[in-house]
Formats: structure tokens, C-alpha cells, sequence
């Protein structure tokens, strides 16, 4: 039996006996078949013994068996990681970041709590996935819409706390999340905003309660284990309307994002999208020839030739069906300042749809039904992937930067480019584009090495010119948190200010987020 | 770095193809696709259901002829159909040879990017009943 590190082998063993009693025999795995069904399918560390390999798994079912177990964690001292359905692939997957860690697998709590379709929201527990809750909401015939992100079988608690996106009105999880209930690493039990109150009758429509507003630390954070979160869920709208925008220059870009950011930061667009350059993926023979050496007026005369955009973006509305076509209409009279500017209508549809209807949208994500299809990405040959997300200025400027800033990064390490005319960047979140940059994982040892290498130097690089990840994989926690600098690392002091307050004994997912606990500082600085 | 290029090409075909007109192909993204019909066992009912919910989304039927990008693909069908080539059918419920074993194999340690499910997802229970509908038409 693997054994946390610090912990006895002795103390471990009457530790998983105790689990055992909290939580039952059959919850407690401990050999190394089972276990190992908790290492990162995708693991930059492949056949590398710095892989984080979990000493164990607990699986508790309620609440009070969440208090039971992290109570005798306490009582030994051993290192838990908590995930929720254990699906954050490309960020780590189910694996702890501290080998010999044992997994606190909240699969189980998969209840969800209440749906309204009234006011507007749902009560889940961390292991309801997005497929359990679309399913619950469609069995019941109620009148919301989820926000799935692109897999669907991930937790809507646990994308949320990780401040994942997805495409609709709802797009940013944490910021439509509301009410949470926490179990402290003393096992004591807190609810946040009106849930503090016995008998709230509004603890999922009213978030900030009274007194100082917690549920931030909660998230990307290793302070409290989260049993229950209320999300806004999005009334089931009228109807959808995209319309694509299509401009002829390189330079438009700037116009062209301007316009977006307001149109976005006005709220008559609400939902993700992504700004790109259609050169970037076509198959002529001609463009791929340009792409490679060709200049940026070689690109130009060849977007007039063929009557193509050089950049372009599609937005999506939702809404009344009076009120989308008015936004697209009021976005087309925004957009033609810039000369040239052609306009196209996208998709077009009214709610419910039959199922004949349904059937005809090749990817279900945007209209609020989950799926899987994401994976495809890489190929069918793909052993994986992790992904560089870097949150960067929504400006032309800044689009223009960071393709050339990242293309260097990329030359330099491996030779290669690393984009080619442009890379898309999405409105995940209002107000600021993000890049999801793909990184393959490979069952090799030198290609690993060598992509966490340029990972490690993106990083850095983004950082020098004043950019920072909003997210990541385990393996880079640290480096992230490293660049979080102002002030000799003020925000990571409080961080650990408030791990050694509310978690004296370090026993909740160490090392999350770069929080690592008072008696493992030293060693892992 | 090869591979980037093809990576922004599935990430824009996503998007383009998530927002744009609608294509008419067959549907790929039904949560709960029902593939034959079949008189079952309570084991076999079981174990189609733990299909259709855990392992549909990603080897339920490809849409037919669609553009190229996410939306159009089913990633483990897709993978079957390029590994085999037409040699065995790329659908896991049309197979008649595979085994309990080999299915278990795959489930518990995964395979390229199909991660590992663990027993809080998929027990032992239902994992055998897995096993009896993907070899319900395996002959003896």
C-alpha cells in the first residue's frame, strides 16, 4: 500500500480503518488497481517518475461522511485532494498535485437538490455532471437552459469553483453560481450568502447575504471542500440569431475588435465567441503557401481574389426574437465604420426545438445540451492534451502581440511556429479575451520535456508583458502562481494567511493554485 | 508543433460550425441515442443503459457527410474507424468480438484520449453489464 508522504505507515493504516467505518468498506480504495483509476489520463509525466500518483481514494456519500473523513485527515495528518466527477482533463484530470495524496472522490453526491424553473435556478451536489443535470431538467420539462462547457461530463460545481466558461448567456460558471455550502477542514459546516440564514427561503437568489462575501476564496483554493452550490440557470429564450462579420485587411482587426468590446460590454452581445482569421485554416494549396512565407499585402490580395475575410467573428445572440434581430441589426450599423465590412446571416432559430430540429445542429454545446464531441480535438490519435490559457487585453493590439510574442516562444524551443496566420481567442469572460492554447500529451518522455518546457516559458513570457493564466494544469500551479508577483507575492502571503487560518494542519489539496501548507512551504519554494 | 494547425483548425471549425446554418446530417449529440433494437436481459437493458449514459457521447454514431470540425466527429467512433479501417466496425455495439476482458482492460486503464473511469463512475456491477450488451451478439 503507497503511503502519504509525512504520514506513518502505521498512522495510515488505522487512518483507512477509520475511513472505512465513516464511510463503509466498499468506499475506501486502497490497492493499486483502483487506485491508479485516479491518475491523470492525460499526465504531462508519462513513464516520468514525478507523476503524482494518489496513496488512496475515499469516496463518501453526504455531507456528514465529508466532515467524518476530513476530521480523521486532520486527526493524521494525511494529505487530501478533493475532485468532484474527476473529469478536469487537460487541468490534471482526477490526480492530485502531491503524490501519496489520498483522493477525496465526491462522485457519489450526485443528487440534484432542486431545479426552479420560475426563478430561475438549481441546488446540486459536486457530483452531478452537466449530462445528470441537462437530463434531470429534460425529464421534468422545465423551462431553463444549462451552460455546459465543451465536455459534458464534468461537474458543474467543479468547473464553476475551477471559474470555467461556456458559451451561453451564463458563460462564466462562478460568476453564475450562487450559494455554496463548505465543509472547513475542522469538519465544521459553513453556508455562504442567504444560506446562512436557518430556513433561507432565497439562499440561490440572492448571493452576498450579510457581512463579508466568501465564496471566492472557495475557488481555486485549497480552504473548505464544497458539498453544495446553487447556479442561475438561463430561461429557456425565444429564440438564437448569429450573424458573421467579415473585414478585408489585416489592420481591421483593430476596428474590429473595438467594436466587438462594445457591443460585448454593453450586453448586446452576452455570449462566447471567438475573433479569428479564416486564413489560418484553409486548405488551398495557394494559402498554405502564403501562410508559410508570404507577406501580410500577399494575404491581402488574396482575401480581394478570392472574396474571403481576413478576419472574422460570429455573434451569437439570445433572446426575444424581435430583440436578437434588433441587436444584429443595431451590431451591423456598429460595424460599418469600417470600410468594406461584409455582413452575413448565421443560424437562426426559435425554442423548443423538436427533436427533428435538434438533430440538425451539428454541435448541440451553444444551445445548452452537453456532449462530448470536444474530444475530438488532437485527432484520432491523440494520447491527450493540457492547455495554456492565458487572459489577454481584448484589443487588436493585444491579439497581434500575443500571436507574435507566442510564435517566438515557439521557434525558439522546437524550431516551429507554433500558429500559423492567427489563433482564435474567445469571450469566456466579459471584458477580456482568453486564449485556449492546445498542448498534446505524448507517451514520450522527450516530447513531455520539451512541451513543459515551452509551457514553462509561455508562461514567463506572458507574464513579462502582462498577462496571466486564468487557470491550470496541476503541473504548472506553481510557475503560475510564481508570476501572481506584485509585491513580493503579497497575494500568494494572504493566501497563506488564510490556509494556515482556516487549515492549520494542511490537510486540503496541497499545493493547489501554488498554496501550499505552513510545514511544506519551505521544501516546495 | 505540427499538430497546432490542425488543433485551430477543429477549435474554429467548432465555433463556425456550433453558430452556423444548420447542415441536415443525421444527429450525433442526443444525450441517450438508442442504436437497434434488441429484446435484452435486465443485465443487457442495464448495461445499454450504462452506454447510452457513459460512453454514447463519444461512440454513438458519426454525423454523415458534415463539414469538417467538432461538431461533425464522434471521437471514439472516430478512432475505431481509423484504426481499423473498415476491417471492424468503428460502432463498439455493432462488434461481436469483443470480450469482457478486453472491454474492462480498456474502460479501467483507458486508451489514447479516453481516460480511465473509475469505480465511483462505473462499479463493478455495471461494468459487467457493460460487458453483456457490448457481447450480446457475439456468437458462441
Amino acid at each position: 500500500m503507497r503511503v502519504p508522504p509525512g504520514v506513518s505507515p502505521g498512522d495510515f493504516s488505522d487512518a483507512i480503518k477509520q475511513f472505512q467505518q465513516a464511510i463503509g468498506k466498499e468506499w475506501v480504495f486502497t490497492s493499486d488497481e483502483d487506485v491508479d483509476l485516479y491518475r491523470d489520463s492525460y499526465s504531462p509525466f508519462w513513464h516520468e517518475q514525478e507523476e503524482p500518483i494518489p496513496s488512496a481514494a475515499v469516496a463518501p456519500d453526504g455531507v456528514e461522511q465529508v466532515q467524518a473523513v476530513v476530521k480523521i485527515a486532520n486527526h493524521y495528518k494525511i494529505p487530501l485532494w478533493t475532485i468532484s466527477t474527476g473529469k478536469n482533463l487537460g487541468y490534471g484530470g482526477s490526480a492530485p498535485l502531491l503524490g501519496g495524496s489520498v483522493v477525496l472522490d465526491l462522485k457519489r453526491m450526485n443528487r440534484v437538490l432542486e431545479v426552479n424553473d420560475k426563478n430561475h435556478y438549481a441546488l446540486v451536489e459536486p457530483g452531478v455532471s452537466y449530462f445528470d443535470l441537462y437530463r434531470y431538467i429534460q425529464d421534468k420539462n422545465l423551462k431553463v437552459w444549462i451552460d455546459p462547457p465543451d465536455p459534458g461530463w464534468g461537474s458543474p460545481v467543479g468547473n464553476a469553483l475551477e471559474r470555467g466558461g461556456g458559451y451561453t448567456p451564463m458563460r462564466d460558471h462562478f460568476d453564475c453560481h450562487c450559494g455554496m455550502e463548505v465543509v472547513l477542514a475542522n469538519g465544521d459546516v459553513v453556508r455562504t450568502g442567504m444560506g446562512a440564514l436557518p430556513n433561507a427561503k432565497t439562499w440561490q437568489q440572492y448571493k452576498y447575504g450579510f457581512g463579508p462575501y466568501v465564496d471566492g476564496i472557495f475557488s481555486q483554493s485549497n480552504f473548505g471542500v464544497v458539498t453544495k452550490m446553487g447556479f442561475w440557470l438561463f430561461p429557456q429564450p425565444e429564440a438564437y440569431l448569429s450573424g458573421n462579420v467579415m473585414v478585408s485587411r489585416h489592420d481591421d482587426l483593430y476596428a474590429l475588435v473595438e467594436v466587438f468590446a462594445n457591443l460585448l460590454n454593453s450586453g448586446t452581445v452576452q455570449a462566447t465567441t471567438t475573433v479569428v482569421s479564416p486564413l489560418a485554416f484553409g486548405r488551398d494549396p495557394e494559402l498554405a503557401t502564403l501562410r508559410a512565407s508570404g507577406s501580410t499585402k500577399d494575404l491581402e490580395d488574396y482575401v480581394a481574389r478570392k472574396n474571403v475575410a481576413y478576419w472574422s467573428v460570429s455573434l451569437p445572440f439570445y433572446g426575444s426574437a424581435k430583440v436578437v434581430a434588433a441587436q444584429w441589426e443595431y451590431a451591423r450599423e456598429k460595424f460599418s465604420v469600417i470600410p468594406g465590412v461584409k455582413f452575413q446571416d448565421g443560424a437562426s432559430y426559435r425554442f423548443p426545438l423538436d427533436a427533428d430540429q435538434l438533430a440538425k445542429i451539428t454541435n448541440p454545446v451553444p444551445f445548452g445540451v452537453p456532449s462530448l464531441q470536444t474530444f475530438s480535438i488532437g485527432g484520432s490519435h491523440s494520447q491527450g492534451h493540457m492547455w495554456f490559457s492565458p487572459i489577454i487585453p481584448m484589443t487588436g493590439e493585444a491579439v497581434l502581440e500575443a500571436q507574435q510574442v507566442f510564435d517566438q516562444v515557439f521557434k525558439d524551443l522546437s524550431g516551429a511556429p507554433g500558429v500559423s496566420a492567427s489563433f482564435p481567442v474567445w469571450s469566456f469572460f466579459a471584458r477580456a479575451f482568453v486564449i485556449i492554447y492546445f498542448f498534446p500529451i505524448e507517451h514520450d518522455v522527450e516530447k513531455n520535456r520539451r512541451n513543459r518546457e515551452i509551457f514553462k516559458r509561455l508562461v514567463k513570457t506572458s507574464a513579462e508583458r502582462g498577462w496571466g493564466e486564468y487557470r491550470t494544469h496541476t503541473a504548472f500551479m506553481g510557475n503560475i502562481s510564481d508570476a501572481y508577483s506584485f509585491n513580493d507575492h503579497a497575494l500568494r502571503r494572504l493566501h497563506e494567511t488564510m490556509k494556515d487560518a482556516l487549515d492549520p494542519n494542511g490537510i486540503l489539496a496541497a499545493g493547489k493554485c501554488g498554496i501550499w501548507p505552513k510545514a511544506m512551504r519551505k521544501a516546495k519554494a | 508543433m505540427r499538430r497546432a494547425g490542425k488543433v485551430l483548425l477543429a477549435a474554429l471549425g467548432f465555433v463556425l460550425l456550433g453558430t452556423g446554418p444548420a447542415t441536415g446530417q443525421d444527429s450525433s449529440w442526443t444525450l441517450f441515442p438508442s442504436h437497434g433494437q434488441e429484446s435484452a436481459t435486465p443485465i443487457i437493458q442495464r448495461g445499454k443503459e450504462v452506454f447510452q449514459n457513459l460512453c454514447s457521447g463519444c461512440h454513438g454514431p458519426v454525423i454523415k457527410n458534415a463539414s469538417p470540425g467538432i461538431g461533425a466527429t464522434m471521437p471514439g467512433t472516430d478512432a475505431l474507424a481509423a484504426k481499423y479501417k473498415g476491417a471492424k466496425p468503428a460502432m463498439l455495439e455493432e462488434r461481436t468480438d469483443l470480450t469482457p476482458q478486453f472491454i474492462k482492460i480498456f474502460v479501467r486503464n483507458g486508451v489514447s484520449v479516453m481516460p480511465r473511469f473509475r469505480k465511483t463512475e462505473l462499479s463493478d456491477a455495471d461494468m459487467e453489464a457493460l460487458s453483456a450488451y457490448l457481447t450480446r451478439n457475439n456468437k458462441p
